[in-house]
């Protein structure tokens, strides 16, 4: 048995936080109250800290099979541990692609064998993520992928975007859309505005994100069918996806920690951390995306966490691959930018990064419940950090954050019942 | 005296005290180049090597001809047949580079950025010769050269440059130097070749090239590559011409001695009338000349650099 005691509970239902000890046994949680009092359980002494459910990321890479030299599941689901998150839903672009039932089984026997968070893979819209025909939805929701997504390669072709929309909702399942209109990319490689003008690289307009948002806000609102659209990055996305979520389309969509936490300015010096896709915006989307965050706009953080390899980020900015190691610092990203400054609460905080992706997902998770799996986290929020990639977890080392100090830390992580991270350090 | 910083990636940042001492340097190179005195010996014992991604013939032989005037030895790696084309990675290839006793890395590149990315990893110096649309930096001290030598003075010059400024990295350092040095630039071009914000850089922007030459000191013609029509930039050089050639009409609206630069090779009849490239107000073939003097400068200056060098 392990008890957490005198910790401020964040439950994930409850409107407000409160004091209480957790009480947890095979796995489970088994008991919530103030002040309970038992011999023989391991405690944890969370005087001073705060107690949520542990955080699920609806979106991130973890590599493996096929560029294990960037991460792997065991790696990957360690510096998610070391970021907070008990549950993690991969994307399909591995090598190969996770487009058929066997990827699914592939992933998650990998990572039930080396993982140490839960992993839900996230398996292709189409096949080989070509855009051109649908993978067999309905065996990959049996063998276990919880959505749907070509994440990295958009679906240009809009009668196919169409049509898995309308098939995915014949099965419920969840289509997440990476919006991007490639003829307005060109050989774009950040954001198209004052500072590609200032640094000569060539500009990707916001109007390639919402172009996109909303075509396929209109495919979903046609066939009353749900999306999640990726990564939003701009004011204007974020309009869109307000406007249709007052007409009651079933559109859900998340940011990253990177959109409201940097901006385009942060390429100058052409450091190629600051690469990713959609592009860092500027001062007016960072805005954006925290109105957003706070009206309910935008319903989840997910990590986009997309390690890759140093020899992958060395390079010329044009040819450098894009994203960011983003599961160990997103919490402290988050709890800094938007609770510090007022415009989350930390109950709010902990629906968009644990509740609500859940939700979303349709994963038990989220919550912390009696009957419910014990995936809990220790924060401490007065914690001040400089961030340093050469401790990262993840094989990634790749984020614009280095160097920055951050508020809010993860102390303890535990994942049904088992603590993976103990004074911060993953110890498994 | 010695610029106090270790490389030369760009206009930008460089402060009104370094362009002249850089210009100023220049007119005493100028000076030995006019002597005849191709023999000097201010960079004896130094190498510098021109390695070069994309071609150019006029940029690559003008640093080669500087340093040997001024003594250092040369040597100019031929990116295509090199180990690059095996995929060695710039690091990499800046690392050997430097590893054979280098000081100067002198690299013209297709993607902006890349100088910077070199200069991080090397000791060597580094010139950016030109990386991708970014910057161009001794191209436009030598337009900055040939400007103040033939109307005394920068500050106050009403400077317009033509053409497609979206893909120019002549362009983009000339409106940092410039604009550094007090003049007025304007650019016009068509919408489609024109960086977005690029009127925060402190440029005034027309879409009329008659309205940018009107009173113009200096009116500076860019190459227009005619691949931009392929590309759905512009509906055919024939329109781009009628609407934004440098024309011996428009010219007139133009100071009386107003100077015609171009960073060339000129596409004569397409961005700029075969007329005006050979006429009076021309200076092409000077700057030309005087590329070579800013470019000894240069190197000059960044070799004095290691007694009181900032890193």
């Amino acid at each position: 048995m392990l008890c957490i005691k005198n910790g401020v509970v964040i439950d994930g239902i409850s409107s407000k936080p409160y004091k209480a000890d957790i009480l947890i046994d095979k796995g489970k949680v088994i008991d919530v109250r103030e002040n309970i009092e038992i011999s023989g359980a391991e405690v944890i002494d969370a005087t001073g800290k705060w107690v949520l459910p542990g955080l699920v990321d609806a979106h991130c890479h973890l590599r493996e099979p096929g560029y294990e030299y960037k991460e792997d599941i065991s790696s990957g689901t360690r510096s998610a541990a070391a970021g907070g998150f008990t549950s993690v839903a991969c994307m399909a672009n591995t090598n190969p692609i996770i487009d058929n039932a066997a990827m699914v089984n592939y992933i998650k026997s990998m990572a039930m064998a080396k993982g140490v968070v839960k992993v839900h893979p996230i398996a292709a819209v189409t096949k080989g993520q070509k855009g051109e025909e649908l993978t067999e939805m309905g065996e990959l929701k049996e063998a276990g992928a919880v959505a749907l997504s070509d994440d990295g390669k958009p679906i240009m072709n809009s009668q196919l975007m169409r049509l898995a929309l309308q098939y995915a909702k014949g099965l419920d399942m969840l289509v997440i859309s990476h919006c991007e209109d490639l003829s307005l990319v060109g050989d774009g490689v950040m954001n198209e505005g004052y500072m590609s003008t200032v640094l000569g690289l060539k500009g990707i307009t916001r109007a390639a994100e919402e172009v996109m948002v909303a075509r396929d806000i209109i495919l979903a609102e046609t066939l009353d069918a749900p999306i999640h659209i990726a990564h939003v990055s701009t004011r204007g996305s974020v309009e869109v996806i307000r406007q249709a979520k007052r007409r009651g389309v079933k559109v859900t969509c998340e940011t990253a920690p990177h959109y409201f936490s940097a901006t385009d300015a942060w390429v100058d010096g052409y450091d190629a951390n600051t690469k990713v896709n959609p592009p860092l915006r500027t001062d007016d989307d960072v805005e954006a995306i925290k109105e957003g965050l706070k009206d309910g706009t935008i319903d989840i953080i997910a990590t986009d966490h997309a390690p890759h390899h140093r020899d992958d980020k060395e390079v010329e900015y044009s040819l450098a691959a894009n994203g960011i190691s983003g599961f160990e610092t997103a919490f402290s990203l988050a709890y800094t930018n938007l609770v510090e400054t007022g415009i989350l609460s930390m109950v709010e905080l902990v629906q968009k990064m644990s509740k609500r992706p859940a939700e979303i997902l349709n994963i038990d998770a989220g919550t912390i419940q009696v009957g419910k799996f014990a995936d809990i986290i220790v924060v401490d929020l007065d914690k001040e950090y400089t961030v340093d990639v050469s401790k990262f977890y993840s094989k990634g080392k790749n984020s614009p954050f280095h160097g920055h100090t951050l508020k809010g830390r993860v102390i303890y992580t535990i994942v049904d019942g088992r603590v993976v991270v103990k004074d911060g350090q993953v110890i498994l | 005296m010695a610029l106090k910083r270790k490389d030369l990636l760009g206009l930008r940042g460089l402060s009104r005290v370094e362009i002249e001492e850089i210009l100023t340097t220049a007119e005493e190179m100028k000076s030995l180049l006019l002597s005849g005195s191709k023999e000097s010996s201010l960079l004896q014992n130094k190498s510098v090597v021109t390695l070069f991604y994309e071609n150019s013939t006029r940029t690559r032989f003008s640093f080669e001809f500087a340093a040997k005037y001024l003594g250092a030895h040369t040597a100019s790696v031929a990116v295509s047949s090199s180990s690059v084309a095996k995929g060695e990675s710039l690091i990499d290839t800046g690392k050997t580079i430097q590893s054979m006793g280098v000081d100067v890395i002198v690299i013209r590149h297709p993607m902006s950025g890349a100088p910077h990315l070199l200069a991080k990893h090397v000791s060597a110096s580094v010139i950016n010769a030109g990386d991708g649309i970014n910057e161009h930096p001794t191209q436009a001290l030598l337009d900055m050269f040939t400007m103040k030598e033939k109307k005394g003075a920068i500050d106050g010059l009403r400077v317009a440059i033509i053409g497609d400024i979206l893909h120019s990295r002549v362009a983009r350092s000339n409106i940092w130097g410039l604009t550094t040095m007090g003049a007025e630039v304007r650019v016009a071009g068509p919408p489609t070749l024109m960086p977005p914000d690029i009127d925060k850089m402190g440029v005034k922007v027309f879409y009329k090239v008659e309205e940018a030459i009107k009173d113009a000191d200096v009116v500076m013609g860019l190459r227009l590559q005619k691949e931009r029509q392929q590309k759905g930039l512009l509906p055919s050089l024939r329109e781009y011409t009628r609407l934004f050639g440098i024309t011996e009409e428009r010219i007139r609206l133009a100071a009386k001695d107003a100077l015609i630069m171009h960073p060339g090779p000129v596409n004569r009849g397409v961005e700029i009338a075969s007329e005006l490239v050979d006429g009076e107000q021309s200076v092409i073939n000077q700057q030309v000349t005087n590329g070579v003097a800013v470019r000894m400068a240069l190197l000059y200056l960044l070799m004095g650099r290691n007694q009181d060098a900032v890193y």
